[in-house]
């Protein structure tokens, strides 16, 4: 079980603020959860690389070069708020 | 109400080619069918009436042959973009995000003539195993509608099978595509890892996460996979490789026995404890026929696949998702709450009130084990026994050409039942999730039932090697015939 404490700092971590009632299941959850992942370690994993990606070809960027894709219009079109040329946000400084 | 919609898609995609039925006609068949079974199926988010217009549009121009999908109405995942239409992924916090691109797949469906009618629900972000996790209400299985469809894409899969598409593309990250089309008796391809773009595809677990389809036959699905797989410069874990075969369909069909292949059973996922006796006897059946087909049989074995692949795939999706659901933060698309007066009150409030408890679940884990103090003992650990896992499934492929496993312990479940216990549902995905974890292909179709609901299996492939799992799956396919299950 993950204390208040933890959930509230996963919580901060996570920009989420679910209220005391949710959060205290959710600790008790992930309490549970936890525990379980903990079966991993039963296998010796020393001298093992890890595995990030399944990938095997040579990763590939593309050539570093300006490409219009979109409209700006285009773009803020889902913009909760925008003035046309930017997104709005409350003001921070 | 005509029967069009009964057709399997190659079947109904000659009869359209040959110009014997119109794209508008077969379009109509399948809303109608649509209109008749969504109050009590719930499959689709959003149905485009436009479908309609653009199927007389095609007719205007005539059969195409030349193009594989041409008149076919198909519905996409709700988690994958359409331009001009509403994509949610089954979130409150976009539900009123309209794409203005295409996702890569969904752009080859509509060069190849398909006509989209519709988004498939799912659950949230493709966050569960049964589709109760949409924010929109959860979908029902065809084949009896008080059990639930599999998920996460379980619209799609419920779509397909209660005949209101022909295929449906779904995403898999930890078994979304085959638990589904298990659970509802139809086809699911979850691709190798970098067959297919996931360019438009709402990222979830990076490292995972496949589109595929889901059809009613393996030559349907071959026929999809064709015309969506190929290299996408716009994702960079695209494979650089030639596209399949443009006949890939054809081609497996030819395949009648199974004479020459070597099938690997791997024997933790047989003899496992939890696993329902009936879809244990299922798959049997089914190893039997294989080899009445003239396949050898060889016992492989998967040692860290079933628990352990678990407990890693949940610590790697959910390190992943916390991440990538960072950028839902009421900035530049999704929900804004209005409630918020400062930035940082924007980001929080509008996340928490516009997703649901399972992905701040999965978002808080992942940021657990993320963080400082925690990082080695589950990422790290997780990325360990991940490279193990992936060894395990490569040491096996030498062995055997392909490999026959079930895809869930169960079959299909009463609604409600255990969406309460979130790790219960996690171990229904005991099957799949090694698969994403190694990488490689799966194809989930129909091979018994238990009782009256569907009991699928799933063929493992090697990397990239979909054409010798579909040789396969079609030969058994075949083999098993019509399995007759109920249909809303």
């Amino acid at each position: 079980m993950l204390t208040p404490k933890d959930m509230a700092y996963l919580s901060r971590l996570s920009r989420l603020s679910p209220d005391e009632a949710t959060l205290a299941k959710f600790g008790a959850q992930c309490g549970d959860i936890l525990k379980y992942m903990d079966i991993l370690s039963e296998i010796d994993t020393s001298g093992i690389e890890p595995l990030y990606s399944p990938v095997s070809h040579e990763k590939v960027t593309r050539p570093d070069q300006e490409e219009r894709r979109w409209e700006r219009s285009q773009v803020l079109a889902n913009a909760p708020e925008s003035d046309g040329q930017f997104f709005v946000v409350p003001r921070i400084v | 109400m005509s029967d069009l919609h009964t057709a399997s898609l190659l079947e109904i995609r000659s009869r359209l080619a040959a110009g014997e039925v119109r794209a508008e006609d077969v379009a109509r068949a399948c809303l109608e069918r649509i209109k008749a079974t969504e109050p009590s199926l719930h499959a689709l988010l959003a149905v485009r009436e436009e479908a309609l217009e653009e199927a007389r549009a095609l007719d205007k121009e005539g059969p195409r042959p030349e193009k594989p999908l041409w008149g076919v109405p198909v519905t996409i995942k709700d988690a994958i973009t359409t331009a001009g239409t509403r994509t949610t992924a089954a979130s409150k916090i976009l539900e009123h995000f309209v794409p203005f691109y295409d996702a890569f797949a969904v752009k080859k469906l509509r060069e190849a003539g398909a006509i989209i009618l519709g988004k498939a629900n799912m659950d949230e972000f493709a966050m569960g195993s049964s589709t109760e996790n949409s924010a929109y209400g959860p979908t029902h299985n065809p084949r009896d509608l008080s059990t639930v469809p599999g998920g996460s894409s379980g619209g799609s899969a419920a779509s397909v099978a209660a005949m209101q598409c022909y295929a449906s593309l779904g995403s898999d990250t930890g078994g979304s595509i085959r638990q589904p089309a298990a659970l509802c008796g139809c086809v699911g391809l979850k691709p190798t890892y970098g067959a297919v773009s996931r360019y438009g595809l709402l990222a979830y677990g990076s490292s995972l996460d496949q589109i595929g389809p889901l059809t009613r036959t393996v030559a349907d699905a071959a026929l999809v996979f064709s015309v969506i797989a190929g290299h996408d410069p716009r994702d960079n874990t695209s494979a650089p490789r030639p596209d399949p075969a443009k006949d890939l369909a054809d081609i497996i069909q030819a395949q009648t026995d199974l004479k020459g292949f070597k099938i690997g059973v791997p024997a933790e996922f047989l003899h496992m404890e939890g696993m329902d006796p009936a879809v244990l006897s299922a798959c049997e059946r089914t190893l039997e026929m294989a080899r009445g087909l003239g396949a050898e049989l060889v016992e492989v074995s998967l040692p860290h696949s079933t628990r352990h692949a678990i407990a890693a795939y949940y610590i790697i999706a959910m390190a992943e998702a916390s991440s990538n659901l960072a950028r839902y933060d009421g900035v530049r698309y999704g929900h804004r709450s209005p409630k918020a007066s400062t930035l940082e009150e924007l980001y929080t409030l509008s996340r928490t009130e516009g997703v649901g408890p399972e992905v701040q679940r999965r978002i808080l884990l992942g940021a657990y084990v993320l963080s400082a103090g925690y990082y080695d003992a589950y990422y790290r650990k997780a990325a360990e026994v991940r490279r193990l896992i992936r060894q395990d499934f490569h040491s096996a492929l030498e062995r055997c050409d392909i490999m026959l496993a079930p895809v869930s312990p169960v079959p299909a479940w009463k609604l409600g039942s255990i969406i309460d216990d979130p790790l219960k549902m996690y171990l229904m995905d005991i099957f799949t999730v090694s698969l994403n974890l190694a990488g490689l292909p799966g194809l989930s179709f129909p091979v018994g039932k238990a009782g009256n609901l569907p009991v699928g299996m799933q063929v493992i492939g090697r990397e990239f090697d979909e054409r010798t799992v579909f040789r396969a799956a079609h030969a058994l396919e075949k083999q098993i015939g019509d399995l007759a299950f109920p249909c809303l």
